[in-house]
């Protein structure tokens, strides 16, 4: 085998919203040794009890392509798109970000959450904690700017995404 | 519906018969009884008891693979489920169609560690290929139902449902739910149809071809196989076999070229190395055909056609996948070769042919014969002479004895050769003989043991007798774990760690104290006569047949070598050291 690349994918993952589904979709990666480097879920359609899975993860080519069709395989999955390759996709997260600070540190922390656009969510004399929408790497950034100014604790859903334009996947 | 509210468990035999099951394998306890006293009042499902749950699922596969239909076990909670999940491994990595149905304690107690509790859809989820906790009695039908459909299509496996007692004795009316077409789960059958043509186009340029066929051929059904043994021989190519594809072609025919792999035949090997075109039907490059990858076959494009898309490309890349129903994809092949009225290369195919032939002489599997000892490969040997004009059916546990009953036994038709080959699991032969049994029972039927797998489900001797299933046990007795054995004198100096079969048993007694009977065979002059006595005894026969003990099994491609290395006899086995790399494979 050629030394391949190893590439980070964004899947979309249609699948039944049964018992269980979470614990296959999950069982698959861990025991053949796939990475997850985030994964979110939550039903999509009450009605039809359809869930949609996010799972952002990487390997080499053969690796990705196998991750598709053994997902695809499993009984409950309605469909799954590699957003990378079928892009253009949106991708955002969401953090909860809390600051324990005083001082000129309070004003700064501020003052960067505003440049980057970050609400305040609650606030006491001594934290904020802000919400932040966003590209990872753009809460990547707000969060080691935090760090020095009393960074205390993060909470992040991990990526969500859809495909651009007018078609539905 | 206007129809009667019948119990869940009534409700779960009903879908059985709709769905034409004949026969359950199985084993009772608490959480199953609603589930027993529904089978004790009705008579269209024949229930098997076995002695142990690991068994049932064996005998089950046993039932899959030689009738082609989906195989049913019936087991309670808790041990029951555990007992089962070695064989619910097994059909998952050998492709075998089975629904299991375990007892789950009530609903309200679930998760309660209450008594014979376990996490069964837990513990059989990667083992499975699909399992369901049914919850309701309002899904019942619809779920077992879905669970015949789920284990049948695409690419066939162990389907389980777990029933919880008290929706066993819930009442609801019943639906048959057959044939209905399900939400998310539907395989592709008919494959795409340019795919087929550029196969069908490589094939046609071939100078030195190869058709490797596998398992997937079986399940695909005995037509398929009829009609792959058609084209293959429409375009005079050679074809070898996997271990589970063995009589998908048939063995006698002068295009096959017999079993591929590690203890494939030579000129299996040697073809599959210097192939310029491989056409892959139903076989999954596993790393037992393949060896060392970065070695395999290094100069061929390859086609493979396979029913499940997870397979292909996932450790030998592939030119052109074709993804469908072994059936369906052969056809089209069929169709279009005829259409285009294709011509091979006459030529390069006869030096393709004088190639082989030479590999042919090297007659790989010769041995020496003893005049005294009983040589394994010569036991077998008379097995089949005394059985080729009947109509056999064969099952093996593992070890060495498994891959001789591979090397020497000769398949014509699909169907008739049950092993375990994905997981290798020891104690699989004699349960799965006696599902084939059951299915077959005017059939000659015979597993060629080993004196260590036997011992591994022999409590099953008592389910022969109960049921007067008369079931052949070949022992190929050689007081060792001869394939543990030889791997240790291949890779660690000849120290033999715990692989002598100490303290074994007198089979004959022990047949006997089953109520079976039991004979032996110590001089190779004896073998023919005990074989004849073994096939004349009406009932269930175990023979302990004293081979060499000392005999390994030839030809092997070492760990790691390629398949131009093969090793045919001792002498090359000293010869030729194992690498590093090599010794960490299993
Ligand atoms: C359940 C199980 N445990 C362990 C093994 C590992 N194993 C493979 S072959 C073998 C020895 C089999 O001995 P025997 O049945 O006497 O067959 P022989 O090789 O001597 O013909 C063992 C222990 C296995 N395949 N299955
Ligand atoms: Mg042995």
């Amino acid at each position: 085998m050629k030394d391949a690349m190893i590439e980070r994918h964004t899947m979309s993952v249609v699948v039944d919203n049964e018992a269980g589904v979470l614990a296959r979709v999950i069982g698959l990666f861990s025991g053949r040794g796939y990475n997850i480097e985030s994964l979110t879920v939550a039903e999509v359609d009450a009605d039809q009890h359809v869930s949609r899975i996010t799972v952002v993860t990487s390997g080499t080519p053969m690796i990705i392509e196998q991750i598709k069709n053994q997902l695809q395989r499993l009984v409950p999955v309605h469909s799954v798109t590699d957003l990378t390759v079928e892009g253009p996709s949106l991708e955002r997260e969401m953090a909860l970000v809390k600051v324990a600070s005083t001082g000129e540190k309070r004003v700064e922390a501020l003052r960067i959450a505003d440049i980057f656009r970050a609400r305040v969510v609650d606030a006491t004399i001594e934290s904020f904690v802000f919400e932040m929408t966003g590209s990872t790497e753009k809460l990547n950034a707000f969060i080691g700017l935090m760090k020095p100014l009393g960074l205390a604790d993060v909470s992040r859903t991990g990526i969500v995404a859809m495909k651009r334009g007018s078609e539905a996947n | 519906m206007a129809a009667e509210p019948i119990t869940g468990a009534e409700i779960i035999v009903k879908a059985l018969i709709d769905q034409g099951v004949d026969v359950i394998f199985g084993y009772p306890g608490g959480a199953v009884l609603p589930l027993y006293d529904a089978l004790f009042k009705q008579n269209k499902v024949r229930h098997i008891l076995v002695r142990h749950e690991q068994a049932a699922v064996h005998a089950a596969e046993g039932y899959a693979r030689s009738t082609g239909k989906v195989g049913v076990v019936l087991v309670t909670s808790g041990p029951g489920a555990t007992n089962a999940v070695t064989g619910l491994t097994d059909a998952l990595m050998d492709s075998i169609p089975l629904v299991c149905l375990t007892g789950q304690v009530p609903t309200h107690l679930i998760g309660n560690d209450a008594f014979q509790e376990a996490d069964t859809t837990g513990i059989t989820r990667p083992c499975t290929k699909h399992n369901y906790l049914v919850k309701s009695v309002e899904d019942l039908s619809r779920k077992v139902h879905e669970a015949f459909y789920v284990a049948r299509s695409g690419r066939p496996g162990p389907v389980l449902l777990d029933l919880p007692k008290d929706v066993q004795q819930a009442k609801y009316e019943y639906v048959n739910h057959a044939g209905q077409r399900h939400r998310t789960y539907n395989p592709v059958q008919k494959p795409d149809r340019s795919q087929v043509e550029k196969a069908v186009e490589l094939m046609a340029t071939a100078k030195r071809p190869l058709f490797y066929i596998g398992g997937g051929c079986v399940n695909s059904g005995p037509l398929a196989c009829k009609m792959l043994v058609d084209f293959v021989r429409l375009t005079g190519f050679p074809c070898t076999q996997t271990l589970m594809g063995l009589g998908a072609f048939p063995a006698s025919d002068p295009l096959s070229l017999g079993m591929v792999g590690m203890h494939g035949m030579f000129e299996s090997n040697h073809a599959m190395h210097d192939c310029d075109v491989m056409i892959n039907i139903g076989a999954r490059f596993d790393d037992r055909v393949t060896g060392r990858l970065n070695a395999f076959s290094p100069g061929s494009k390859k086609i493979h056609v396979d029913i499940d898309p997870s397979s292909i490309n996932k450790s030998v890349r592939v030119d052109i996948p074709v993804v469908g129903d072994v059936g369906h994809v052969v056809e089209e092949m069929m169709r279009i070769w005829k259409a285009r009225q294709i011509k091979t290369d006459q030529k390069a195919l006869a030096t393709w042919w004088d190639q082989i032939n030479k590999w042919r002489g090297r007659n790989c599997l010769k041995y020496k014969p003893h005049d005294t000892i009983i040589k394994p490969q010569f036991a077998l040997e008379r097995l089949y002479a005394a059985i080729k004009d009947k109509d056999f059916y064969i099952s093996t546990e593992v070890g060495q004895h498994q891959m001789w009953a591979a090397q020497f036994l000769k398949f014509e038709k699909p169907n008739r050769w049950m092993t375990s080959g994905g997981l290798g699991t020891m104690g699989y032969g004699l349960p799965a003989a006696y599902g084939v049994q059951v299915a077959h029972p005017e059939s000659l039927v015979i597993d060629v043991a080993g004196e260590a797998s036997i011992l591994m489900n022999i409590q099953e001797m008592a389910t022969l007798v109960q049921y007067r299933l008369p079931v052949k046990i070949f022992i190929m007795n050689n007081k060792w774990m001869g394939m543990v054995r030889q791997w240790q004198e291949l890779l660690h100096g000849g120290r033999y760690s715990e692989s002598y079969s100490d303290a074994l048993p007198d089979f004959v007694k022990l047949a006997e104290a089953f109520g079976a009977s039991g004979l032996r065979a110590e001089k190779p002059a004896d073998l023919d006569g005990v074989i004849k006595e073994m096939i004349d005894i009406k009932g269930p026969v175990m023979v302990d047949v004293c081979v060499d003990e000392k005999e390994n099994c030839f030809p092997m491609i070492p760990s790691g070598a390629p398949h131009n290395e093969m090793l045919l006899g001792p002498d090359d086995q000293s010869a030729r050291p194992v690498s590093d790399e090599g010794m960490v494979l299993v």
